[in-house]
């Protein structure tokens, strides 16, 4: 067994657990943490893939951004300073439905996907800029879907600013 | 005669004897003698440059509170510590002592698990950073192809230690301060990145090595014009905002918030939180001699009218040393910040960050970008 996956398998079982640890969680401040966890985890596995920038982004945008947001409004919520939040709510049997619909869509593409094919060619180590060429199939490629969600990110942006602004008047 | 010429060489090129003669001679040792698998060579390699990182953060934990007590001394016309030690260098020392000895403290109200990890975190986000900054030519940990990215990354885990603190204490005063910590750094992750990202994009890298090497004929901050100034400018204003430091430093605003949400810790988890404070201003120092100053290189001012350059008495001092003596004087000018400006309040420091420093520096990367592109070569 390499080395790779080895810490393949340490990382899985470790989001796993962390998964199980966020939506058992009584307390909604350790589900976010559980979620920390799990986000740089998955980083990690993009690691594992090669994939640095897409690591990098992950951690800078999902923990460093969406958790600490999330942990901003736990903070921010009418029990400040209590320790324990509920976090439960009647949606238990739809969720496990839902949950139970997304298992099987991932294991019926699981299944139908040909796994034999060879991966690509690994580049030599330290040669590997994905920076430029995810920068290049941005601009060339996908220069069309870019300029889409760049303007429905922007109209997001605009949206929650005039909805803040909204009572002030 | 010869031994101590290479000794001397040694201590000029550092990476160098690592990476030509350590490194071989460690893995002669282990591989060949000892008949180890790779693996087990990593993994020692690893440990030895994990317990060489640690010994040098200690140890510019300890010299950096030991100046700024100094500095700050000075600038109120005091004398400092000088009791302890010639001129009073072993008083940081002795108060590390005086720290490990202490109780470790919890509250009875408070969350364990998360009161208990949060000041690792402290301490791992900023250690994690140390790993991509250039110390010479061959003296870096890893040069990732991916640095500066790396650091904005690693270094907005701080927050989450931060907030973490601030709620598992369960007391409002490290609550609050936890939350005007997060309003304040999630305002401030912005304005520090663009000039950054203006550095990038002027010399074409995300390597901090290969920012260092882009500079060879002239520092950035010249090189780049009047953006070069600006966006130097903006990235030192915004990171004394981002690391917390005074006129910054709301979230541990005394006079209103105790200790802010280091109140309730106590002993060694208390000196982890102000250790990492003391790195991270390392880390913000070294970035803007990194991006800005040139790193290693010797001095070079390069401007229309002005060239001057050290020439061969550049190699006079080794690279770490020229990388450091900057460090150390961004660092001495933070200080000065800290002792010279009065605190500003909450909304003055939005308005700042969202009214004055985000404008010029979206302003400045799109000038930058004007000036890169027409540079560039016809294609």
């Amino acid at each position: 067994m390499h080395v790779q996956d080895a810490f393949f398998y340490l990382i899985s079982a470790l989001i796993v657990f962390c998964g199980i640890g966020m939506v058992t969680s009584k307390n909604v401040f350790h589900s976010a943490s559980f979620l920390a966890v799990v986000l740089l985890l998955v980083g990690g596995l993009y690691l594992l893939l090669h994939a640095e920038f897409l690591a990098a982004v992950q951690v800078l945008v999902y923990v460093g951004a969406v958790v600490v947001l999330m942990v901003f409004a736990v903070m921010l919520t009418s029990q400040l300073g209590d320790v324990r939040v509920a976090q439960n709510n009647r949606l238990t049997l739809p969720a496990l439905a839902a949950s139970l619909v997304f298992l099987g869509v991932l294991v019926s593409v699981l299944l139908s996907h040909d796994w034999s094919a060879t991966p690509a060619v690994q580049p030599a180590a330290g040669s590997f800029t994905n920076v430029q060429s995810i920068g290049q199939a941005l601009l060339t490629t996908f220069a069309y879907p870019f300029e889409v969600v760049s303007l429905a990110l922007l109209a997001a942006l605009i949206g929650a600013i005039v909805i803040a602004r909204k009572d002030e008047e | 005669m010869t031994i101590l010429k290479l000794i001397l060489r040694w201590i000029a090129h550092p990476g160098d004897f690592a990476l030509d003669t350590a490194r071989p001679f460690l893995h002669q040792l282990l591989v060949t003698r000892l008949g180890l698998p790779e693996l087990a060579f990593t993994v020692v390699c690893m440990l030895i440059i994990g317990v060489i990182m640690l010994t040098f953060v200690s140890l510019s934990a300890f010299w950096l509170i030991y100046m700024e007590r100094k500095v700050c001394a000075y600038f109120q016309q005091r004398v400092g510590p000088n009791r302890v030690g010639p001129f009073g260098l072993l008083q940081t020392i002795a108060d590390a002592l005086k720290l490990m000895q202490k109780e470790d403290l919890i509250p009875a109200k408070a969350d364990r698990p998360i009161f208990l990890i949060a000041p690792v975190l402290a301490m791992t986000a900023t250690f994690m950073v140390l790993a991509v900054i250039p110390f010479d030519k061959n003296l870096i940990v890893t040069d990732l192809n991916i640095g500066v990215l790396y650091i904005t990354a690693v270094s907005g885990l701080g927050v989450l230690s931060i907030l973490m603190a601030g709620w598992a204490s369960a007391n409002k005063y490290p609550l609050l301060g936890g939350m005007r910590s997060a309003a304040h750094i999630i305002s401030y992750v912005l304005s520090p990145a663009l000039p950054v990202l203006s550095v990038v994009l002027f010399t074409g890298t995300l390597s901090t090595q290969k920012i260092v090497e882009a500079q060879a004929g002239g520092w950035n901050l010249l090189a780049m014009g009047p953006m070069g100034v600006v966006a130097a400018l903006v990235f030192l204003t915004a990171s004394t905002a981002e690391i917390n430091r005074a006129p910054f430093d709301l979230p541990e605003a005394e006079s209103e918030l105790t200790a802010g949400f280091s109140t309730e810790y106590s002993g060694m988890r208390f000196s982890m939180f102000y250790l990492a404070e003391f790195i991270n201003m390392f880390i913000v120092s070294a970035m803007f001699a990194v991006l800005f100053l040139g790193g290693w290189q010797p001095l070079v001012i390069h401007l229309p009218l002005v060239h001057l350059t050290l020439g061969p008495w550049g190699g006079f001092l080794p690279g770490w040393a020229w990388f450091l003596a900057k460090t150390y004087a961004v660092i001495f000018v933070l200080m000065w910040f800290r002792w010279t400006f009065p605190r500003v309040r909450v909304d003055q420091l939005m308005k700042l960050e969202w009214k004055i420093l985000l404008p010029i520096s979206f302003a400045n990367l799109a000038l930058v970008a004007v000036m890169v592109a027409l540079s560039m070569p016809k294609a």
